[in-house]
């Protein structure tokens, strides 16, 4: 069993580093080709200011992303998300909610399998809606920017982790209390932290919860 | 060849990477069903893990192509399409287009007409992203080697483990709910300068409050009535009663 297990897992991991590189190959050529086909250049000083203005903090949001993220994700899963993006306020909630249905544990072969099959859905149901919805664009444009969807679409966060939330928290009350202060605290208190700064703060939660598990671990309070 | 944001060549060079990207989707789908059933999983949870998972995707997934439509306004389908469907999020992909804009004397209202200005723009939004989708082949299999040990070593603590990082992702959310709470407390003048009324603030407050009672009493009346079913689609009911929910606080706090 034991062997099985690790060749399964590293077919997978052979697999996505091979769909891996070959997307990041595609991904970038897409600006090269479009050069290319229109016969243009960059404008070389926007595209170094606009790289001074998002490059340094999204890079170090992706290692940081990379490390808190994969271990959630599963091997299959982060091989998958990394790639389809929306991590945090998609993908991840669906692997979790299945994983929590199925009842199986994401360290387990099931729990790897259930994560990909999640997330694997997800993204080609995503692709799809987004594919049908640029074919309709003309008649689905005014629908979706009515004021009243964009009054519901506005509060997907919260709607999503309210959800989410009570069903981690109930089974974790003690672990979940000092991460839930500290956030709170912290979002109130610092103005600058806004909705913009949440995919920052979730490695700050993740740490601190890690650190507090740690020395609650330890003294046997859980 | 004569540029503009919406050309067909564009589309069809997109078209051709989304279609990859589903290509990843559909192989590791096809390759965990078949050691799903390799290993005798039972049939009936792996089917609900994919209705379960179509099912929560379909909001969320209207909110992503609703970021498209906006970022078409300056460039137009094609290139918010790619952006969103590879990587993206709509937060990271608005700052990096609008910085990008920005450099270049433009704004997202008003359509880019240039080819050079577009390929500028494609070019920042693509290095961006890159680090993440190169990263991910480098290290999964060495941080997937790292947890594997852990287990090993103590099962307790990897299950404790798990829960916290969970925990640390979802109490961010939950603490970014209450961003604007002090909004309460500010002066008139502020509250008129900044265009929001003193309780906004508490609409995501409430919605968060919303779903989560949804999601108990669900719970609660799958265990009462044995019916599985209710579980598995509760956290897309909760979501959608959720996000309906912010319609009337808006009209009453907004």
């Amino acid at each position: 069993m034991e062997k099985k297990n690790l060749s399964y897992l590293d077919s997978v991991h052979r697999d996505g580093k091979i769909w891996g590189f070959t997307l990041f190959a595609l991904i970038l050529l897409f600006p090269i080709v479009l050069c290319v086909v229109f016969g243009t250049f960059p404008d070389w000083k926007a595209l170094g200011l606009g790289l001074l203005g998002v490059a340094p903090m999204y890079w170090a949001v992706a290692i940081v992303e990379v490390i808190t993220y994969v271990p959630m994700l599963g091997a299959g899963g982060a091989y998958l998300s990394f790639v389809t993006g929306n991590i945090s306020n998609l993908k991840l909630p669906c692997a979790l909610n299945a994983m929590e249905i199925a009842n199986v544990k994401p360290t387990s072969e099931e729990g790897e399998i259930i994560s990909t099959i999640s997330i694997a859905v997800s993204s080609i149901v995503t692709t799809v809606i987004i594919i049908i919805g640029i074919c309709l664009i003309v008649p689905l444009s005014p629908i979706l920017n009515s004021p009243v969807l964009a009054t519901a679409f506005e509060q997907l966060l919260p709607a999503l982790f309210g959800g989410l939330g009570i069903v981690f928290v109930s089974k974790n009350v003690k672990l979940a209390i000092p991460p839930i202060i500290l956030m709170l605290v912290l979002f109130i208190a610092v103005p600058a932290l806004d909705a913009g700064m949440v995919g920052i703060m979730v490695p700050v939660g993740v740490i601190f919860t890690l650190i507090v598990a740690r020395i609650m671990y330890k003294k046997g309070i859980i | 060849m004569d540029f503009n944001v919406n050309h067909p060549i564009i589309f069809v060079i997109v078209a051709l990477i989304v279609l990859v990207v589903l290509g990843q989707s559909v192989y590791f789908l096809y390759k965990a069903l078949k050691r799903a059933k390799a290993i005798g999983m039972n049939k009936s949870v792996v089917k609900k893990t994919i209705t379960s998972s179509a099912t929560f995707t379909i909001a969320p997934a209207i909110s992503i192509l609703v970021g498209v439509i906006s970022l078409s306004a300056a460039l137009g389908i094609p290139l918010p399409w790619l952006r969103l469907s590879v990587v993206g999020s709509l937060s990271y992909e608005t700052v990096a287009a609008g910085t990008t804009l920005k450099a270049l004397g433009l704004t997202t209202g008003n359509q880019v007409t240039s080819a050079s200005a577009f390929v500028t723009v494609a070019f920042v939004m693509t290095i961006g992203i890159m680090l993440g989708l190169i990263l991910i082949p480098l290290l999964t299999k060495k941080i997937q080697n790292g947890m594997i040990k852990l287990e090993n070593r103590d099962k307790r603590w990897m299950e404790i483990f798990n829960n916290a990082m969970f925990l640390g992702m979802i109490s961010a959310f939950l603490g970014f709910v209450f961003c604007d709470v002090t909004n309460l407390f500010r002066s008139n003048e502020w509250l008129v300068a900044n265009g929001v009324t003193r309780t906004s603030c508490l609409i995501p407050v409430c919605v968060m409050f919303t779903s989560a009672i949804v999601m108990v009493i669900l719970g609660l009346l799958s265990k009462k009535t044995k019916q599985r079913w209710i579980t598995d689609y509760a956290l897309p009911i909760s979501l959608i009663l959720g996000m309906a929910s912010a319609i009337p606080f808006t009209m009453w706090l907004g």
